[in-house]
Parts: structure tokens; C-alpha cells; sequence
């Protein structure tokens, strides 16, 4: 019942056209956008499907599904881009948005035709029961089952919110180059919120998980043990006492910690910061950038995780890349353009959030290799510090390397031992010098539970961020308590 | 197409499909936007959009569905679908749609039908132009995350069953700037943009430049500074941030679920006596002016915080009839989202007193220029973000900082403000003039 009507596109990854959009049209519509003298040309179609529900005080709030529709045209002329898009597939419009594109390219009208051939994308996981196929009723029933865990987990859980969703995007990528690939991507999450309650102290925990997954995801990961994660989370704050205030070392816990490298070094490594010099990482190639226990990987191929995909949103292979390698700098994560223009490889990170938007390039599953140091020999290691073991986000400022992530569990270090735990706060840190901060790294690399997204130029990715146990020497925490 | 006729009719669909209410809200507009750097255009978007949001109420239960896709078969199946969906919420008597008829409009200056004739060539060029008085400002701004310029025209419409049709057009405007200034191995980014609903009442691209330059020049030579307490001075770029978070503290759902620093505090001082709080949506030429909310309920200016006095918290159709309250005209949404409850013009309302009045009266504190992060938690009112800005020393700005950090709790904070600015800039629908706080951690070495 949540199957919607429409041009039957799913097939079109193994035909090899699709009636949405037949190929002659697309050459069409490829000569077009290089009339004026534009370098390249592409199409990007793309048709998403999602479905969602709340859960709210016990009750299934609603049920939501939405379907969007629309081709992107880009043309490129020297660093120029010329972007239009349309969301009526009808050839009139679409041949509009090749004119607009295309406007950017300033030389006189040259007939140029463009064929474009079928290419297989690679298909890097199965997803075994596709949301599309399975009802809202029996959706809703693992939500339900989420709420009861985490209710059933302690008296002082009062208030619990659980949110469902999925989506299946299908796109269809043509350019210029000859390229013609469809590809069909599946991705799912769900996330828990509790409010412990204990007098007149209340405090929330939250906890999700998800990827690029059918419902079998919730096989692998109960519904309920998603939810106890939550409700301990809200549990243990009640307890927090104030996050110290200064500078001092911090012990990273794996999987979300991961943000740590996501902030201070993943957006310098993004190939558009680099070819502007805006980056602190600009021109370091072959350098060492971080101390040599840190080996930094993107891997867009990890089956089943949420940044994963079989290809970018220009096309091109999802691949797995070292970065830097026992602290020296190896690569950066590149799209078209600037491999172009920068005569490097390409690396399959031009990334967009959708048919609206210009792909640029981003992360995948940007983690750190595990080392080799027992993580509970980290915690011993520390005299006084703090220990980080959930987190909401962080925020980078590429030019200064400053940046920030945001714990929202974690407790003291006293004497080597774990202590009370802290209330939330920001932890603040300069990207190059927290590279060379990293003294030990543990043996237990893990990537985040795969609810994360990532935020660009005003466009929304999903991501995955990993990491062992990590010790950083001196961070400053940004608490209330002085001494 | 009439769009307004095809709300209706889509209403209808739903209706006989079995619906007992239904809604539409609809949304279209084309948007312009270019990015210059280094005197070049960088990107050039140009293109224009519409979606259709329906929500259908079967007996208690609702359900909602979106699309892009107006063809008149696929949006007739999607009503029926939509219809069947509601099965799978669950039943609550607060469903349904705000129980008002249709009413008079009010008028709000929303449109400057000047922006749709402005040729491209000049909007290139107010880009350009800001990014080059950013580089003539000072020598020390050697490169350029870009300037950019963008426009939006839009219209949405909502059609229900209880016969309300409104519909609405805006446009807005705005020129950004971005350069980084450099000094040795360091580098530091400004930022400024102006954003209006005229074209006439945008600051000049020369303004947004040498704004953005000084904001970036002013930063070199940044330092960590200790460790201490101190009061806090929120530019009125950044102090927004703040009154977002208290927005989000007064709504009513997270407010009767026990989810707000801020519950049980109607007719409670809440903040200083110099902080009055506004929403107003009827402001002329106001980014966040709406004539009417998310689900067709009229809007009307409300003082939310009085003097430190909390007047109000915010309820949408649903939250109002379980709580036993009147919505307050704060629903907003866009086409592929369920109404939520969100700011108009939502400010803190300014004082006479001027920006270095606040700063002449610190010996020792923090101007705060930049934050980053968003270390906020409603539930409990704790704050803890990055920040960067200017170290006051003897009333002046003395050197700048980086790579530090502000904390405490949001009520200290709101009752700890003991100045307020006349510098309050209308550029999105949280605003602010900047304000003081006489004590926050800093958080350094």
C-alpha cells in the first residue's frame, strides 16, 4: 500500500535504459547543455521514496510516505558550473534546464552529439527485505517494540520517542563522457529518545542505529537493544555531575568518536578545500600531518554502513582510499571537477543530497585503523582527564582547523579509574594539533551504530564515522566546573 | 495549471477516499543563486520547484504523504494510499484540524516584484563587487571561500476540508561574503551577508565585504586564553543562537512532557528585566512574516517574555487541543513535512544603548564573534559551544581569541543579562541586538 504509481524505473539498472527518461533523450539533452561550448555535460535523475513514523507517548502519531522526482543538468566550463534542475520530466522543461546550464559557457552554438553507453554499477551489498515491500502496520510493530524496551528498562524512563525511517533513491546518471549508469540504494534508521526522571531532575538520552539496509537490519540489531542503549544513556545522567572546565587529556571511546578525525582532518582532506588553499592540509602531500600511530581511511565500500554506496553521485565507483597512512599524508577525497582541475585521480566522493544540488566532494566512511594498545591500558594511562564515550556532532572551521564536537556521555578519570560521570559539553581543538596529540590507539576499531549525516555547503549526506579507543594528550574541555 | 484549483480538487480526492478531514499545503517557487571567487563565477543555479503535502485525519488517526509529481493520477492514488495509511496510527482525540473557518487575510508587504526583473548580469555583479571590497579592504585578505548572491520567489497555498483556501507569495534576497585573510602559516575566514525581502533594504555588496574582511582580519594572531570566569558579550551575529534554543525550550509538547528548562514558569521571571521577547509575524518585510501558519490558522503578534515575564509557550493545532490551550499561529512546515511549531519573527527587543557602551563597561571579558557547535540540551538548559571573538581588556577589545569554549546554563544565562544593544539586524526570523552576560565560563588552557 505504500507502493506509489509511477514509471517502473527500478528495472532500470539491469535493461539498461529506462522509459523515465529513454536515452536518446538524454543525448538529447547532453548535446544541448554543450551548445554554448560548456567542457561537460550530465544528467542526474533521480526519483526517492521514503516512508517514516513516529512514535510518541506510547501511541504511533502518524504514518508518512513522500516520493520526489527530478532531473539535475550541470555543464561545466573551466572552473565555471552552470546548474539547473527541474522536477517536470516533460522533454520542454528538461530542454529549458540544459539552455539555463549551459548559459555559464560563452562560445558560439557548435552541434555536438553526445552517445552515451550502459555501464554496470558495482553492487557492494544486498539488502535482503527491501522497506518498500514490508506494510507501515508491520513497521510500526518494531517501534513498538523499542518503546516497550525502554520503558521496561528502568521505573525512572517517563517519556520515550522512537522514529522510524527509509528511503530507496533510484538514480540515473548520463554524461557527456559517454557515461550512462543507474544505480538503486537502499537506507534505513531508526532512533530512540528517553526522559529519565528521578525528583526534580530530568535528563534525556538517545541512541539509533541503521545503514544501508533492509528490515533485516533489525535482526542483526534488536529494536530493543537500540532502546536500552537510550535509556541507559538518560539513566547515567542523572547521576552527572558538572564536565570540568581546561585543559586536560580526554579518552575517546570508539565508533561515534570517530567525529574527532570526521572534524579535524576528514573536511581539510575534501579536494575543494585544497585546490582553493583554504585548507590547513593544502600542498602537504608526503608530509607527516599526524602522529604515526594514526592510519585514516575513507571507504565508501564497507557493506551495509550508512555513508556506503555503490557509486558517487557523478557516477563514479564508491572505492576505499588511505589518507594517511602511520601520520603521513596520502590523498584527498576528490569529485570531477577538482580532480580535473587539480590532475588527480578520481576517488568516487562527489557526493550530493539531491537533484537540487551540485555534487562536491565529501566523506563516505571516514575512520582510523585500529592500533594496538588495550583500551582499558588507555584508561589506566590517565591521571586525571576525561573519558568521551557518546556524542551529538561537531563542527569544523576549514581555514583555522578549529573545531568542536559535543559529548553527550562521558564521565571523570581519576587516578586511572572511570569516575562520576559529566553532564554534555563541547570539547574544542585545533585539527594539525590534535593530529600530533594522539599517544596511544586501541585495538578496537568500530564504526558508529549508522544514524549519522553530515552537513556542507547547506547540503545533507548521510555518513559513517570509526574509530578505536584513542588517547588524546591535552584537549581543552568545555565544562562549567573550575578548580 | 491553477494551482489553487488543484488543492481543492486533491482536498476533495481524499475526502472520497474516505477521509473525514484532509489538508493540503503547497508549495512552488524558482530560486537564483550564484557563487563568485576570485572575481569569477563560480556556480550558477537557476531553477524552479512545487510540492504537495496532504495529511488525511480517518476518524482519530492520521496519516500524511508528499510528492513533487502533480499528474493527476499519481496524486489521486497517493490520496487513497494516503486514506489506507491512517490505519496505522494510532487513535488520539487531539487529531484534526485547528477547529477555525475561513477569515480575512491580513495584508503583509511580502513581494518586491523588482527581484523577478532584475536582469542576472546585476546579481553576477553585486557578488563580484562584494567580494571585491573585501579584498581591497586589507592586504592581509589574500583568498576567498567566495561571495555569492541569491534570490527566491515562492507561493504556498493550503486548502482544507473545513473550506479555508489561502495562499501567499514572498521573495527574498540576500549577498554573502566569505574571504579568509592570511598572516604567515595562519588563516582566518569572515563572514557577512545581508538578507531582506526588497531588494532596496539589502545592505550595499561594498558594506558585506568590508564587513567580511574585517570580521576575518580582526581574528589573526588568535590565542587560547586561561581558564576563567567572566562576563560574555554576544554579537548580534551569533546571539540568535540562543534565543533558538529558548524558542525550541518554550514549545508546548517538550514543555508539558517535562522536556524544557523552561516548564512550569508561566507568569515566573524567567530572564532579566531587560529581556523582552517578541514573535511577531506580521511584520512588514519580515523574513519569518507569514498572514497565515502551517495549518491555515491566522497569526498575530505575541510578547512572549515580558520583562524577564514568560507570557506564553507555542502550540499548534494538535498540542493546543491536548494541552487545552489556543493554537498560537505557530506551525510552519514546508510541503514534505507534518506541521511542527517554529518561530515567526521571533527577537529580542532593543535597547537605546550602543555596542561599545556594553564593551566600555567590561574590564576584563569575552566578545563573542563566532560559535561553533551545538552543545545545547534543552532538557536540562545546559550550554556549552566553541567560540571565538575579541578578548576586552579596560573596556577596549584588547587581542583576539580562538580555540576556547563558553559554557553554563541557559536560565543563569537569561537571568544573568544585564545589558542589551540597539544593533538589531533583521536578516533571518531569529534575531537579535547583542546582549550581555555578566558571568559564563571560558574554557582555554
Amino acid at each position: 500500500m505504500e507502493e506509489l504509481s509511477g514509471p517502473p524505473f527500478a528495472s532500470a539498472r539491469e535493461e539498461g535504459d529506462s522509459p523515465l527518461l529513454p536515452k536518446a533523450d538524454i543525448e538529447k539533452l547532453l548535446s544541448v547543455a554543450l551548445e554554448r561550448g560548456g567542457e561537460f555535460a550530465e544528467i542526474f535523475i533521480q526519483r526517492s521514496k521514503s516512508a517514516s513514523i513516529p512514535l510518541e507517548e506510547q501511541k504511533i502519531r502518524s504514518a508518512a510516505m513522500r516520493i520526489s522526482m527530478g532531473v539535475g543538468v550541470r555543464v561545466i566550463c573551466g572552473e565555471k558550473t552552470g546548474y539547473a534542475y527541474s522536477d517536470n520530466l516533460g522533454m520542454e522543461s528538461l530542454t529549458e534546464a540544459a539552455r539555463v546550464a549551459a548559459h555559464i559557457a560563452h562560445s558560439t552554438s557548435v552541434e555536438r552529439p553526445v552517445r552515451v553507453n550502459a555501464r554496470l554499477a558495482p553492487d557492494y551489498y544486498a539488502v535482503e527485505v527491501n522497506p518498500e515491500e514490508v506494510s507501515a502496520k508491520d513497521k510500526s510493530r518494531i517501534l513498538t517494540q523499542a518503546n516497550d524496551a525502554a520503558f521496561a528498562y528502568d521505573p525512572r524512563i517517563k517519556e520515550v520517542d522512537v522514529y522510524y525511517a527509509d528511503a530507496t533513491d533510484e538514480t540515473i546518471i548520463a554524461n557527456s563522457e559517454g557515461l550512462w549508469v543507474a544505480d538503486k540504494e537502499t537506507i534505513l534508521r531508526m532512533m530512540v529518545r528517553c526522559l529519565a526522571v528521578e525528583g526534580a531532575i530530568s535528563r534525556s538520552g538517545s541512541y539509533g542505529g541503521g545503514g544501508r539496509i533492509g528490515i533485516e537490519y533489525f535482526n542483526k540489531v534488536s529494536p530493543e537493544e537500540i532502546a536500552r542503549e537510550a535509556a541507559r544513556m538518560a539513566v547515567v545522567q542523572l547521576k552527572a555531575v558538572p564536565a570540568p572546565a581546561g585543559t586536560m587529556p580526554v579518552v575517546i571511546h570508539n565508533a561515534w568518536g570517530g567525529v574527532l578525525f570526521h572534524e579535524a582532518v576528514g573536511h581539510g582532506l575534501e579536494a575543494d578545500f585544497i585546490r582553493k588553499a583554504q585548507s590547513v592540509y593544502a600542498g602537504r602531500i608526503g608530509q607527516k600531518v599526524a602522529s604515526e600511530l594514526c592510519t585514516i581511511v575513507d571507504d565508501a565500500t564497507i557493506p551495509n554502513a550508512r555513508g556506503s554506496y555503490n557509486i558517487d553521485d557523478e557516477g563514479t565507483p564508491g572505492e576505499r582510499k588511505v589518507l594517511i597512512e602511520k601520520g603521513v599524508l596520502k590523498g584527498y577525497m576528490t569529485d570531477k571537477l577538482n580532480a580535473r582541475l587539480m590532475n588527480l585521480p578520481l576517488s568516487g566522493n562527489g557526493r550530493r543530497e539531491s537533484y537540487h544540488d551540485v555534487p562536491i566532494p565529501r566523506m563516505s566512511c571516514f575512520f582510523m585503523e585500529a592500533g594496538e594498545s588495550n583500551p582499558e591500558e588507555i584508561i589506566r594511562s590517565v591521571d586525571r582527564g576525561v573519558y568521551a564515550k557518546n556524542f551529538s556532532g561537531g563542527q569544523v572551521d576549514i581555514a583555522s582547523g578549529n573545531f568542536v564536537f559535543t559529548i553527550t556521555e562521558g564521565y571523570m578519570i581519576e587516578g586511572g579509574k572511570l569516575g562520576a560521570p559529566i553532564r554534555g559539553a563541547s570539547l574544542v581543538g585545533n585539527g594539525p594539533d590534535v593530529l600530533t596529540k594522539i599517544t596511544m590507539v586501541g585495538s578496537d576499531l568500530k564504526l558508529d551504530p549508522g544514524i549519522g549525516s553530515c552537513g556542507k555547503g547547506g547540503q545533507s549526506v548521510p555518513t559513517t564515522v570509526g574509530m578505536p579507543t584513542v588517547k588524546v594528550s591535552e584537549m581543552t574541555v568545555g565544562g562549567t566546573a573550575t578548580e | 495549471m491553477d494551482y489553487l484549483d488543484f488543492a481543492q480538487e486533491t482536498v476533495s480526492s481524499a475526502m472520497r477516499a474516505g477521509a473525514h478531514e484532509a489538508e493540503v499545503f503547497m508549495q512552488t517557487g524558482s530560486e537564483f543563486s550564484v557563487d563568485i571567487r576570485m572575481g569569477d563565477i563560480e556556480t550558477l543555479t537557476q531553477a524552479s520547484y512545487k510540492g504537495l503535502g496532504l495529511r488525511v485525519f480517518v476518524g482519530n488517526r492520521v496519516a500524511f504523504a508528499s510528492t513533487t509529481d502533480f499528474h493527476p493520477d499519481v496524486v489521486e492514488e497517493m490520496a487513497s494510499d494516503t486514506v489506507e495509511l491512517a490505519q496505522v496510527a494510532s487513535e488520539d482525540a487531539a487529531n484534526g484540524l485547528p477547529a477555525v473557518g475561513p477569515g480575512p487575510l491580513p495584508h503583509i508587504d511580502l513581494v518586491d516584484p523588482n527581484i523577478q526583473h532584475l536582469p542576472a548580469e546585476d546579481k553576477i555583479d553585486m557578488a563580484r563587487d562584494a567580494e571585491r571590497a573585501a579584498f581591497d579592504f586589507d592586504t592581509r585578505i589574500t583568498n576567498s571561500h567566495g561571495a555569492g548572491f541569491g534570490s527566491h520567489t515562492s507561493a504556498r497555498i493550503i486548502a482544507n476540508s473545513n473550506g479555508i483556501l489561502y495562499s501567499n507569495a514572498t521573495t527574498e534576497c540576500g549577498i554573502s561574503c566569505t574571504p579568509i585573510a592570511e598572516q604567515g602559516p595562519e588563516k582566518q575566514v569572515g563572514s557577512y551577508w545581508t538578507a531582506k525581502r526588497f531588494l532596496k533594504d539589502l545592505e550595499s555588496p561594498m558594506f558585506v565585504g568590508e564587513e567580511a574582511a574585517l570580521r576575518a582580519v580582526r581574528k589573526l594572531g588568535a590565542r587560547k586564553v586561561q581558564t576563567q570566569k567572566v562576563p560574555v558579550i554576544f554579537d548580534w551575529n551569533v546571539g540568535s543562537m540562543l534565543w533558538g534554543s529558548v524558542f525550541s525550550a518554550l514549545e508546548g509538547e517538550a514543555v508539558h512532557r517535562g522536556m524544557s528548562f523552561l516548564k512550569d514558569m508561566i507568569g515566573k521571571k524567567i530572564a532579566s528585566d531587560l529581556v523582552t521577547l517578541t514573535d511577531d509575524p506580521l511584520r512588514p518585510w519580515g523574513l519569518g512574516s507569514m498572514p497565515f501558519d502551517g495549518e491555515g490558522v491566522l497569526t498575530k503578534r505575541k510578547t512572549v517574555v515580558d520583562k524577564g515575564v514568560l507570557n506564553l509557550y507555542f502550540y499548534d493545532a494538535r498540542t493546543a487541543r491536548k494541552y487545552g490551550q489556543e493554537p498560537t499561529g505557530n506551525a510552519r512546515r514546508s510541503y514534505g513535512s507534518i506541521p511542527s511549531v517554529g518561530p515567526a519573527n521571533f527577537y529580542l527587543e532593543p535597547s537605546a544603548i550602543s555596542v561599545d557602551n556594553l564593551v566600555g563597561e567590561v574590564s576584563e571579558g569575552f566578545y563573542v564573534m563566532d560559535t561553533m557547535g551545538r552543545g545545547i540540551n534543552i532538557v536540562t538548559g545546559d550550554f556549552s559551544v566553541g567560540a571565538s571573538g575579541m578578548w576586552i581588556s579596560g573596556g577596549e577589545f584588547a587581542f583576539p581569541v580562538q580555540e576556547v569554549t563558553i559554557a553554563g546554563n541557559m536560565l543563569d544565562m537569561l537571568h544573568n543579562i544585564d545589558a542589551v544593544a540597539n544593533d538589531i539586524k533583521f536578516i533571518s526570523s531569529v534575531v537579535t541586538p547583542t546582549f550581555r552576560i555578566s558571568e559564563m565560563t571560558v574554557s582555554g588552557r
